[in-house]
């Protein structure tokens, strides 16, 4: 578990020929993530082929130079997603739609029937609150939201679309190893959606 | 009403107008009719009564002049040696009433300051057989028409021709649908003649819904009568016992015009069983539409007369072997129609040599947007748009340069300067990307953008697609999407593909008419205009400085960043 | 009833002159995605999927509307076709909310088996998500226009079938709504007998019963072909 869980140790030569894999979590339910985590004993499998080097499973604070595969969950629903998706997109070989949300946009992207980021700010603070209603002002505190909430493919170029939500653990794990034994995943016949 | 009868009322007529002093023809369609021409005829009326003239002088109402953008417009005639002449007043205004009753009426001096001049180019490169009776008629009274030759091709045909003959006479003529697809009427006939039913049908398709149109409105308003004669010749000819009328409800004038005609031609047996004392019967009712551009599309006006929601169906079968209530129908265009009673009068082969070789006859176009002269214009085919543009138009106003044409409206292109000098037919209009369409002709100069003339017929068929089939449906939608994006500078060039990816699939895959050709704006523009979207995408600016760029982007699917509200964090 | 022979996909196929070209080519297992079509209605062509090339013809003919012909060649998997197919099913993904993984009907609507059957992984085109209606009151059924293509089984089996003429569709293009009455609510409605028909031929989540959860759903069609037939041929008054 060590290797997967934690960052991979610069200068090991063995360590460093391994794959680097991140995976980022933006306006998703965590659902995909824990469905990665479904993979249950065959992440002792994976565990010494690959370096988990980002995500919500590693205690790191930047996303990192020269990774191989983002495994991308969730919608772009505001600045911050944009954000860390774009500079996912910017330092990762390969970028892998992961889940429902991040292919479609899904639930989170619902509010979409709204008008406006400002409209669901009003309804989601102020017409349902039961106490103190009014938008939080004081800036930094909550990023800001886009107007529609889009799927990653209409932000950045993506490279595979893994649907499903969340996509079964052995769905997630056909996908890693065949990008590790270097073919290209074919979900054609696999696909499922929800 | 017998053959005979008709012939003498036709004489009558025709010494009426002779012998008045003059007859003052005060234009009645929507054009001039909005610049306050009903308020000028009773004034025209009034002053000649008080100038003493009122038995001299004929004065109606009639149909479009054509110079719709110098109205109100009155047509002065006279009968002198054989021959008429005509005078044009334009802008008439009571002041001036008063005087061409005065002086012009009165003392025969024309008062030449008023007059517009009939050697224009505007006069001289036109041709009329569909608007030969516009001046010369009042379209409320059945008289005026039999005056000018009317019901006179019903008469010969019923009285010396074979249905065959009448399918034949059209045939010849080389006479081609005007409602926009332009497929030969006469083999259209000959199909329906032969088809097999208990009961047969004609219509009219008189839906007009293109934007800008209103050459079909035209003719209902200013001939009534030359429509029911035209129908009542189809009839004839294939073996049909009833005809409707499909006209949009927005067209009140027109559907009043139409009732008067109806109630007056099924009085005198011009219409009902029997016609003409011959064994012929054949009725008329109008339906009215509600006013969807799809209802235009012949499987939806069918489903829309017989009672249905007005969707298209696909075809085959045709309406000429299943059509109304899965009989065998005949529809044609108002404008077809129109043709068809010169034709029989004169002969196939005469109308045959007005045209080119495929494209026989005249057309009719509503001349609009950047031109000086906008109004309803009959030309012959093969006409360049050279001229239609240049002398009949009177060019591009201002000073500014011309830079397309569209013709055939939503189902359309646009044609650029390179290819002005373009004889008018189906199969040159075709070549270029664009097509005959009804005849509205759009002028666009160095102001339009082209990106967003596209967005404009887009939306047009966006809203106007009945929602049956997906592709037109979903793919309107998404295209003018696209077309939003580019036109705010938010559009990539992979937007562009998807687009064009988008504008394929609607061509081929389409239901009907509407979907299949609703790409055409977004095809032509792109063809020759392909860098006016490339500035939009890459450059983001609009070269014509139309588009706003970066508009705030409130659709679907933006990655903009909400910009800094109040209620926002 | 005469034999024709036509070609399929360069197969020559046999097939009696009353069937359409969809029945042949379901016959002889070649598989078409339709949507709009369901035996025992009345074909429309509406949603464009079981669109074929026939030799000769420079358009696209809905199988489920041609009628066959002595020597005709059709083919039914050109490049072109799929990908067409491909982009009207996106196009559908796109047009509302099918967002799967919260319908009632997951795992057992026709839209999304499509989906996988042209190898559908994501929608390129923007979604719309347009505000639609979601019709409770009746006390059994529920209409979630949200999930609705369009398609017109519910308002050809309730004219053609049930005879009740509940269902009918309102508006133009993307506003187009089917509409319970004249556009009330369905558990208002006079004409509904309730027979259900319309939820069972539903091809998506937008017609369903009350109570049920994804797993138990289970439409049943049969009954179209079984009424249809009885009725042609008056098994009702044997
Ligand atoms: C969307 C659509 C709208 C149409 N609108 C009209 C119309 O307003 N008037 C018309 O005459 N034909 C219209 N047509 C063409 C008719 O379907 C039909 O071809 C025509 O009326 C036949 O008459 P024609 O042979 O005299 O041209 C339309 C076609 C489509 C596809
Ligand atoms: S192409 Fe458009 S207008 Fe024609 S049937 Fe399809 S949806 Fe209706
Ligand atoms: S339940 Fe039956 S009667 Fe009611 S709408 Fe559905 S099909 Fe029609
Ligand atoms: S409710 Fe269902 S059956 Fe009716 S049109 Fe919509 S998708 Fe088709
Ligand atoms: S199934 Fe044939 S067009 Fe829908």
């Amino acid at each position: 578990m060590d290797s997967i869980m934690g960052t991979e140790t610069p200068g090991n030569a063995n360590h460093r020929a391994r794959p680097r894999i991140a995976t980022l979590w933006l306006g998703g339910c965590a659902g995909c993530h824990m469905s990665f985590l479904d993979m249950d004993e065959r992440l002792m499998d994976l565990a010494p082929r690959i370096s988990l080097v980002y995500g919500p499973l590693v205690d790191r604070k930047e996303f990192p130079d020269q990774v191989d595969v983002v495994l991308v969950e969730g919608a772009v629903a505001n600045e911050d997603n944009l954000h860390h998706l774009q500079e996912a997109r910017k330092k990762s070989r390969l970028l892998v739609a992961f889940g429902d949300c991040a292919v479609t946009g899904n639930v989170t992207s619902m509010r979409n029937t709204q008008s406006s980021a400002g409209v669901v700010m009003d309804r989601s603070f102020v017409e349902n609150a039961s106490l103190h209603p009014g938008v939080p002002r004081s800036g930094g505190i909550l990023p800001r939201l886009l107007d529609r909430v889009i799927p990653v493919h209409q932000a950045v170029p993506v490279d595979l679309f893994l649907p499903g939500c969340p996509p079964s653990a052995d769905l997630i794990f056909y996908l890693i190893s065949e990008l590790l034994e270097g073919r290209s995943p074919d979900l054609s016949d696999k696909l499922k959606y929800g | 009403m017998t053959g005979e009868e008709l012939l003498a009322a036709a004489e009558k007529e025709q010494a009426a107008r002779r012998q008045a002093k003059y007859c003052v023809a005060v234009c009645a369609a929507a054009g001039c009719h909005s610049l306050g021409s009903t308020s000028i005829r009773e004034i025209f009326q009034k002053a000649v009564n008080e100038a003493g003239l009122g038995e001299q002088i004929l004065l109606y109402g009639t149909g479009c002049l054509g110079l719709c953008h110098a109205g109100p417009l009155v047509e002065i005639q006279r009968y002198r040696e054989d021959s008429w002449e005509r005078w044009l007043y334009h802008h008439v205004n009571e002041g001036m009433v008063a005087e061409i009753v005065r002086h012009h009426l009165g003392g025969d001096q024309p008062l030449a300051q008023f007059l517009y001049p009939l050697d224009d180019p505007f006069f001289r490169s036109q041709y009329k057989i569909v608007l030969e009776n516009a001046g010369r008629i009042n379209p409320e009274r059945l008289e005026d028409y039999i005056g000018a030759d009317g019901y006179s091709a019903l008469w010969k045909a019923v009285s010396e021709m074979t249905p065959m003959d009448v399918v034949r006479e059209v045939t010849q003529s080389g006479l081609r649908g005007r409602g926009g697809g332009g497929y030969p009427t006469g083999l259209k006939w000959s199909t329906v003649a032969k088809s097999k039913g208990s009961r047969k049908f004609v219509v009219c398709n008189a839906d007009e819904g293109d934007p800008g149109a209103f050459m079909d409105r035209s003719i209902l308003e200013g001939d009534p009568h030359r429509i029911l004669e035209g129908m009542a010749l189809a009839a004839y000819a294939i073996g049909a016992e009833q005809g409707y009328i499909y006209v949009r409800g927005e067209y009140p004038m027109a559907i009043s015009r139409l009732k008067t005609a109806i109630r007056q031609a099924e009085k005198v047996q011009l219409l009902g069983n029997r016609i003409l004392e011959s064994a012929f019967n054949f009725r008329v009712d109008l339906r009215i539409g509600a006013g969807a551009f799809v209802c235009g599309e012949e499987t939806a006006l069918i489903g829309s007369i017989e009672g249905n929601r007005g969707t298209p169906r696909p075809r085959p079968p045709f309406p000429a072997e299943k059509g109304l209530w899965d009989m065998p129908t005949l529809i044609n265009n108002v404008e077809t129609f129109a043709n068809v009673p010169a034709i029989v009068r004169n002969g196939g082969q005469w109308f045959s040599r007005i045209g080119t070789e495929k494209s026989k006859g005249t057309k009719v176009f509503a001349l609009a947007g950047k031109i000086v002269h906008t109004g309803l214009i009959e030309v012959p085919m093969g006409i360049s748009l050279r001229q239609v543009i240049f002398d009949i138009g009177g060019g591009i106003p201002d000073g500014k340069q011309f830079k397309a044409a569209q013709t055939g409206g939503p189902s359309g292109g646009c044609i650029p300067l390179p290819h002005l000098d373009l004889p008018i037919d189906y199969e040159s209009l075709i070549k270029v990307g664009s097509m005959m369409g009804s005849g509205g002709l759009i002028v666009m100069d160095e102001t339009s953008c082209m990106v967003d003339v596209a967005r404009f017929f887009m939306q047009f068929c966006m809203d106007e697609s009945c929602g049956k089939c997906v592709p037109c449906r979903a793919g309107t939608a998404q295209i003018y999407r696209i077309l939003e994006k580019i036109s705010s500078g938010t559009a990539s060039l992979h937007d562009l593909e998807l687009m064009e990816e988008l504008c394929d699939l609607l061509k081929h895959t389409s239901l009907c008419g509407l979907g299949q050709t609703a790409p055409n704006p977004v095809v032509s523009t792109l063809r020759y205009f392909r860098e006016e979207y490339l500035a939009h995408i890459e450059q983001k600016t609009c070269p014509a400085g139309v588009c706003r760029m970066g508009a705030p982007d409130a659709a679907c699917g933006s990655a903009e960043p909400v910009q800094e509200k109040e209620n926002c964090l | 009833m005469s034999v024709k022979t036509l070609m399929i996909n360069g197969q020559m196929v046999s097939a009696s002159e009353d069937q359409t070209l969809l029945d042949v080519l379901r016959e002889n297992g070649i598989e078409l995605p339709t949507l709009c079509h369901l035996d025992g209605l009345t074909p429309i062509g509406a949603c464009r999927l079981c669109l074929v090339e026939l030799a000769g013809s420079n358009k696209l003919h809905p199988a489920c509307m041609t009628r066959i012909t002595e020597g005709m060649e059709v083919t039914t998997h050109s490049e072109r076709l799929v990908k067409y197919r491909r982009m009207i099913l996106e196009l559908l993904f796109a047009e509302r909310n099918h967002f799967c993984s919260i319908c009632v009907i997951n795992g057992q609507c026709d839209l999304q088996q499509m989906g996988y059957d042209v190898g559908m992984d994501h929608v390129r085109f923007e979604y719309q998500c347009p505000a639609v209606e979601v019709d409770a009151s009746h006390e059994r059924f529920i209409m979630d226009h949200n999930r609705c293509v369009l398609c017109t089984r519910c308002v050809r089996v309730c004219h053609e079938m049930e005879g009740a003429h509940t269902r009918d569709v309102m508006g133009r293009g993307g506003s187009s709504r089917i509409i319970t009455d004249l556009n009330q609510l369905w558990g208002k409605s006079g004409s509904c007998t309730g027979c259900g028909k319309c939820v069972q031929v539903c091809p998506t989540g937008a017609l369903f019963e009350k109570g049920r959860s994804a797993a138990e759903v289970v439409k049943q069609r049969d009954f179209l072909v079984y009424i249809k037939t009885a009725r042609e041929k008056h098994l009702w008054i044997q």
